[in-house]
């Protein structure tokens, strides 16, 4: 008796969200990536196209790191305190493709870089790196809603994406992104009802859906990994199903969790990089589409298992 | 597929004689199809209707035990795709294949450093499960090397035959270790069953494709082999994805018993990185037995929080006791920091202060294993639950200041927390992070 195989047949598509835009497109990026649009579970491509594989995203800070582990921070020991130099590394030593650009120096704990001081950079940034570019504020609620729209401006037309938006502090971001054709990051804290209900509020401004990925907050592996990783499933199953409000791709911050492990720091070299790959390599199963990393190995080593991961024959 | 509670009741004499201990027939029905009775309660079920709810009550996916003793591995017996609609139930045993064409010191060694991979995280211990041994070569150097694999670990064994005259004589050897022996191929079903059934095995089996799997396991349970797991092949790792989850969905969806067992994979990379990540994957999607041959801890140690992780019961987060922990040297000068008793928060808080260095007091308030802000959302992290926590852990005798540490997020409780336990509040950071430089500048 032949067996009856069980296909499901979603009603839902994850949007695409497109990153960098070239000077066709009206940018100076070499290239745009473009995430999300899957219309199945992580590698069940019988179910339904998946046409777009994840992304990973190399981060580089416009100050240099001052609670880095040494496991991590010895990679770029010779470029932390230059970002063109850090970027650049990225580029030509790890063939990055897309850069997460963090600008923890307005953080009022760190350097307090005012607005305009950091726009500048970015500005600089864009003229010296040619990327796609995910830009992120300093953390601080208050002076990201001065910042980020600061920034967004002086990333005009590249189709960055910029972020990160909470329940409290979406609406100055919302407005500059839609301003200047830029997508946003919304991040809820390891919740679904508050990731839809953000996900409607930023719609609420304009900012189309199609503009929006999903922070879904996560824990490294071995410090709550679980949770997110089943929220994030309850929120692709749900988008899907059919429901556009949660049916954006995921952003994961996979570096900035894992490297705060007890693990990552225990002076083991490759414990920290493992660490890190596994966050990663699990949460792709949970349906991730863009892991933003830190260290240059466990990025290098998370792309080339992406590639066989989604691999069709 | 499951029968509802009225199928069951149709099944069932209809008398309402209460003897079950329920007032109706339907009442234990109802029961019955949520598990939360057994059929042995009614003594007036017709044969028929009992061997139908006997083979109801089996579970789906097949229990199978593999080893013994502290050892023991029970896999199989999920009921769910995904974690949150219920749990993973049986953590994945974690194994390491060995060729027998090692060297004798070489395997020695490597037996020591698997017996060796034993981590505790989160207060629960982490341990790998089984050893593989492949045979390469001929019978005699197979057997030798079963005897030294078995003399030197008590974790469960697979025995990786070529021949069933060289399995045949390695289990003779391994006689009470309940073994998981791997297909030998080319052998038919009746051969492979009788050995089973002689030694008491579980067996691997493996077929191209889904059909001659199925017709494959019915065979071998027609002929009393029931303790069967399924190798999940492929060509790509997409593929094997695609298998695991086909096996599992058949199973608990259609109740299709002849795919109802534990599924296995093998990983073939050397890297230990992409060994680590493609098992990771299987971890995560519902193998039963995942096989590396990587025994570096640092590769173990991840692929076992994974599994930790994953298999964790969503609804009962891992708690520890709630009480009063000093971190070091303490003396009642120690600072006194107060968190939940949810496992994660607390080890965290723990890590933190190990890592400032500074001995302190970590108190551990009962939240129900909720976290800081999930725990003060749901009241069960108030100034009240504190303060009663301080008394009955003694806080006030062990140091001679009365200064309490609370976590960021909690920081507006502080007043009344102050009114409450009489104790100074200082609020700690928000992110145990910042614990070691917050204690230094204290």
């Amino acid at each position: 008796m032949a067996v009856q195989l069980m296909q499901e047949k979603w009603q839902g598509v994850i949007s695409t969200v497109t990153i960098g835009a070239t000077k066709e497109d009206g940018g100076s990026r070499s290239s745009t990536i473009k995430i999300g649009a899957e219309e199945s579970l992580p590698c069940l491509f019988k179910e339904g196209a998946i046409p777009n594989k994840p992304r990973v995203a190399f981060e580089v800070w416009d100050v240099p790191p001052v609670d880095w582990p040494r496991e991590l921070s010895q990679e770029f020991s010779d470029s932390l305190n230059d970002p063109f130099v850090w970027a650049g590394k990225c580029i030509k030593d790890y063939n990055a493709e897309l850069i997460c650009l963090r600008l923890q120096g307005a953080h009022p704990d760190y350097q307090d870089k005012s607005p305009e001081e950091e726009a500048a950079f970015i500005k600089e940034f864009i003229r010296r790196v040619n990327l796609p570019l995910i830009i992120l504020g300093c953390g601080d609620d208050a002076k990201d809603n001065l910042l980020l729209p600061a920034c967004s401006e002086a990333a005009r037309g590249e189709r960055c994406l910029i972020g990160n938006a909470t329940q409290e502090n979406y609406k100055a971001i919302a407005a500059s992104a839609m301003a200047d054709g830029h997508s946003i990051i919304a991040e809820s804290p390891i919740d679904v009802n508050i990731a839809k209900q953000l996900n409607i509020l930023i719609c609420d401004t304009g900012l189309p859906l199609e503009r929006i990925v999903i922070d879904p907050t996560i824990g490294a592996l071995g410090y709550g990994l679980e949770y997110a990783y089943s929220i994030m499933e309850r929120a692709r199953l749900a988008a899907l199903s059919g429901d556009k409000t949660l049916a954006s791709p995921f952003i994961c911050f996979v570096g900035q969790e894992a490297w705060r492990a007890k693990e990552a720091k225990s002076g083991e070299p490759s414990q920290g990089v493992m660490w890190e790959v596994i966050t990663a390599a699990s949460l792709i199963q949970a349906g991730a589409d863009l892991l933003v990393m830190r260290h240059p190995d466990a990025a290098v080593k998370a792309g080339k298992f992406i590639d066989k991961l989604f691999y069709k024959k | 597929m499951a029968l509802s509670g009225l199928d069951i009741y149709k099944l069932l004499p209809k008398t309402n004689c209460r003897e079950c201990g329920l007032s109706t027939c339907l009442a234990f029905a109802m029961q019955l199809a949520k598990k939360a009775a057994g059929i042995d309660k009614c003594p007036y079920l017709s044969k028929e209707s009992k061997a139908i709810l006997e083979s109801q009550s089996q579970p789906l996916i097949r229990l199978v035990t593999l080893g013994s003793g502290e050892d023991k591995l029970e896999i199989g017996n999920e009921s769910v795709m995904f974690r949150h609609e219920e749990k993973f139930h049986h953590p994945c045993g974690i194994g390491f294949i060995i060729e027998d064409s090692l060297k004798d010191d070489e395997i020695r060694a490597r037996i020591a450093k698997i017996n060796a991979l034993k981590f505790e995280r989160v207060g629960q211990r982490l341990e790998v499960n089984l050893v593989a041994l492949e045979q390469k070569g001929d019978a005699a150097r197979f057997i030798e090397s079963v005897k030294l694999v078995s003399g030197n670990t008590s974790l469960g064994l697979v025995l990786m035959g070529w021949d069933l005259l060289s399995l045949k004589a390695a289990l003779d050897i391994l006689k009470g270790r309940r073994v998981l022996i791997y297909p030998v191929k080319g052998e038919d079903a009746k051969a492979l069953a009788e050995l089973t059934k002689n030694y008491n095995t579980a067996l691997v089996i493996s077929a191209e494709d889904l059909d001659t799997l199925s017709a494959l396991t019915l065979e071998l349970n027609n002929l009393g082999v029931s303790d069967l797991i399924i190798d999940v092949k492929g060509e790509t790792i997409p593929e094997r994805i695609w298998g695991l989850t086909q096996i599992r969905r058949l199973a608990l969806k259609k109740g299709n018993r002849n795919l109802g067992y534990p599924a296995l994979t093998i990983v073939n990379e050397s890297d230990p990185f992409e060994e680590a990540q493609e098992a990771a994957t299987y971890i995560a999607k519902y193998s039963g037995i995942v096989l590396i041959r990587g025994f570096q801890p640092y590769e173990v140690l991840s692929l076992l929080t994974l599994r930790q992780n994953i298999y964790t019961d969503p609804q009962k987060p891992l708690q520890i006791e709630p009480k009063l922990y000093p971190v070091g040297q303490v003396n009642d000068k120690s600072p006194v920091l107060v968190t939940t008793n949810f496992s994660l928060s607390y080890f965290t808080v723990l890590g933190e202060v190990e890592a400032s260095k500074i001995p302190s007091y970590i108190v551990s308030v009962d939240t129900e294993g909720m976290s800081v802000l999930t725990a003060w959302a749901a009241e069960k992290f108030t100034p009240r639950s504190i303060a009663d926590s301080l008394n009955k852990f003694g806080v006030k005798e062990a140091v001679v200041h009365n200064r309490l540490i609370i976590p960021g997020y909690v920081a507006v409780m502080s007043g009344e927390l102050e009114d409450e336990s009489g104790f100074k509040v200082i609020v700690g950071p928000k992110e145990a992070a910042g614990i070691p430089a917050f204690l230094k500048n204290l």
